[in-house]
């Protein structure tokens, strides 16, 4: 029995048609959805880095607007895929039992899990992209290298995915989610290098910095949106790769043994 | 060859066996049911035999195919209506069927040709836009019964089809589910109402505790297992009467609450008796399915 839960992935085409099905969903509520999601991130990008923005001299080489759009493509990003692996995976689990009919089709726990994945990775690279097109609006990119963001934005998705639906597996109520926000997102938010660089916290903070998924995809998005190639491209990318691949298949572990028992 | 076959299915939560030896066989065209009171481990059957689960002994077979090992194969073949209706409700009815058969790998247009038939089957023409929240529980229902015929199934589960639902709604969906069976499909159902059972099945089995404790056509375990005549007995002073007469004119005579069951070959002297009593209300029936259900599984409430 535990040998079964603890089995490694069986992944088939067959999860297209879950994110088939979510992308259907999303596409009756797209531009409400977008114009949601877009609202608060450009709240914080305008608001501090025209407010805060003027009263400094430039942050990290380039003006403080500009560092702050890479930070936040990938904390709008981060939102995305947390949201959407929580709070509407866990109704599609729990409330809704989308699953539950989705597998007495023939389709896996698998396929599943990943479609809901990949489609959360989709939805936030989307939100990401939207920062990205705002940034692009404000003259604040410089070259064709920030359309290599993209990629990023989707595999720094796929990373808090597989995090989000960790949660969503453990998880009793909705209300258990406000855990994850203030205990690991909005550390991460104000930790990663999103509004002001790493190097300006504590040594430990910084060593712990190192090892959150947000700081790697912020390194890789700054660079990036500022016409350079960034530095430790294999490191970033084996981070976030790292925190998908393990999140996702804790998070199939614990789906097993709730919904498969 | 058999639809499906059980053989020694034992399933355990934790200490608690909550399928206990269980062996089942399904005839191709027949309908099945599977009988018993709340936790007695009916919907834990039917999730085994659908390969969602794993047993911890026994072996099963579904449309020729071994379960778990090919359980998504074998439910390309399956069409399940589960207890609760989980209807997409982020779609319309239309929706509903097209998305749903997209994950039997139909193709869009395949499914497209299919739904006209099935919205007529389900009875909801002109609503294939509603939103599933605008729906009755019995459309609901209904929509849930042609969902799960979308992939044009041999065999299709059914986990009490019609709880919650009014008289009217229960009788569509047994006409529906008639229709199903003149169609050639074999279906298998668990209930705990003994008059959908009595009606529908073919043969069904009485499962308790996580055993079968008897299995046949309902008439024929109503023959086996229970007198044929039933009076039921209300009224002041019920108690007392079966004390002192109605144990003496009946084979068998059961008490619950203020009422008194009594079991006979014969009801007339009974009935006979009874006509003297004028502070005493009887009902003078053929005994049922649902006799044999209390005989055998008790009369205390199971939550």
């Amino acid at each position: 029995m535990i040998a079964k839960q603890l089995a490694l992935p069986a992944f088939s085409l067959r999860h297209l048609h879950v994110w088939r099905r979510n992308s259907l969903v999303w596409r009756k509520l797209a531009v409400p959805s977008m114009l949601g999601n877009l609202a608060d991130p450009m709240i914080y990008l305008l608001g501090l880095g025209y407010g805060l923005g003027a009263m400094l001299s430039d942050v990290g080489g380039m003006p403080y607007i500009a560092f702050l759009a890479a930070g936040t493509v990938c904390s709008s990003t981060m939102m995305s895929a947390s949201f959407e692996t929580m709070y509407s995976g866990f109704s599609r689990m729990h409330v809704q039992k989308t699953w539950d009919a989705i597998m007495n089709a023939p389709v896996t726990l698998d396929d599943v899990l990943l479609g809901e994945a990949v489609w959360a990775a989709s939805k936030s690279m989307l939100s990401g992209m939207a920062v990205l097109l705002v940034a692009w609006g404000l003259g604040l990119l410089h070259s064709a290298l920030a359309l290599w963001v993209i990629p990023v934005v989707f595999l720094t998705g796929l990373a808090f995915a597989g995090m989000g639906l960790v949660i969503t597996a453990l998880s009793p109520s909705y209300d258990f989610f406000m855990y994850y926000f203030t205990l690991a997102i909005t550390p991460m938010m104000l930790m990663c290098g999103v509004f002001f660089p790493v190097s300006q916290l504590p040594a430990a903070l910084r060593a712990l910095a190192q090892v959150l998924p947000l700081t790697h995809a912020v390194d890789l998005a700054r660079p990036l949106m500022n016409g350079a190639v960034p530095g430790d491209i294999p490191l970033h990318l084996t981070v976030l790769a790292a925190y998908a691949i393990a999140g996702f298949y804790i998070a199939l572990v614990l789906t097993r043994r709730r919904l498969l028992q | 060859m058999s639809s499906l076959r059980a053989t020694g299915l034992r399933k355990f939560y934790g200490e608690h066996e909550v399928v206990a030896g269980v062996d089942l066989e399904l005839r191709p065209g027949e309908c099945f049911g599977l009988l018993g009171p709340n936790g007695a481990g009916k919907t834990t059957t039917l999730r085994l035999c659908l390969g969602l689960i794993e047993p911890d002994a026994g072996e099963i077979s579904v449309l020729g195919m071994p379960v778990p090992a090919r359980a998504r194969e074998a439910r390309r073949r399956i069409g399940v209506v589960p207890q609760t209706d989980n209807l997409d409700p982020d779609f319309a009815v239309e929706e509903n069927l097209l998305v749903y058969g997209r994950y039997f790998g139909l193709a869009t247009d395949e499914i497209r040709a299919r739904i006209p038939g099935l919205v007529q089957f389900a009875g909801l023409n002109g609503r294939t836009h509603s939103r599933i929240h605008t729906l009755s529980g019995g459309m609901k229902r209904r929509l849930t019964l042609a969902r799960a015929l979308v992939n044009d199934p041999d065999l299709v589960f059914l986990d009490e089809p019609t709880t919650g639902l009014d008289p009217q709604a229960r009788h569509l969906i047994w006409e529906r589910l008639r229709q199903l069976l003149a169609q050639g499909k074999t279906i298998f159902l668990t209930t705990h109402f003994m008059d959908e059972a009595e009606r529908l099945c073919h043969r069904l089995a009485i499962m308790d505790n996580g055993h079968i404790i008897a299995q046949g056509a309902p008439r024929e375990l109503i023959a086996r297992h229970i007198e044929p005549q039933v009076v039921e007995v209300y009224g002041d002073g019920a108690e007392r009467w079966a004390r002192e007469t109605g144990r003496r004119l009946s084979e068998r005579c059961e008490q619950a609450g203020e009422t008194v069951f009594c079991y006979t070959r014969n009801a007339d002297p009974l009935v006979h008796e009874l006509e003297r009593h004028e502070r005493l209300r009887y009902l003078h029936r053929p005994a049922s399915l649902e006799d044999v259900f209390l005989k055998l599984t008790g009369r205390e409430l199971r939550d």
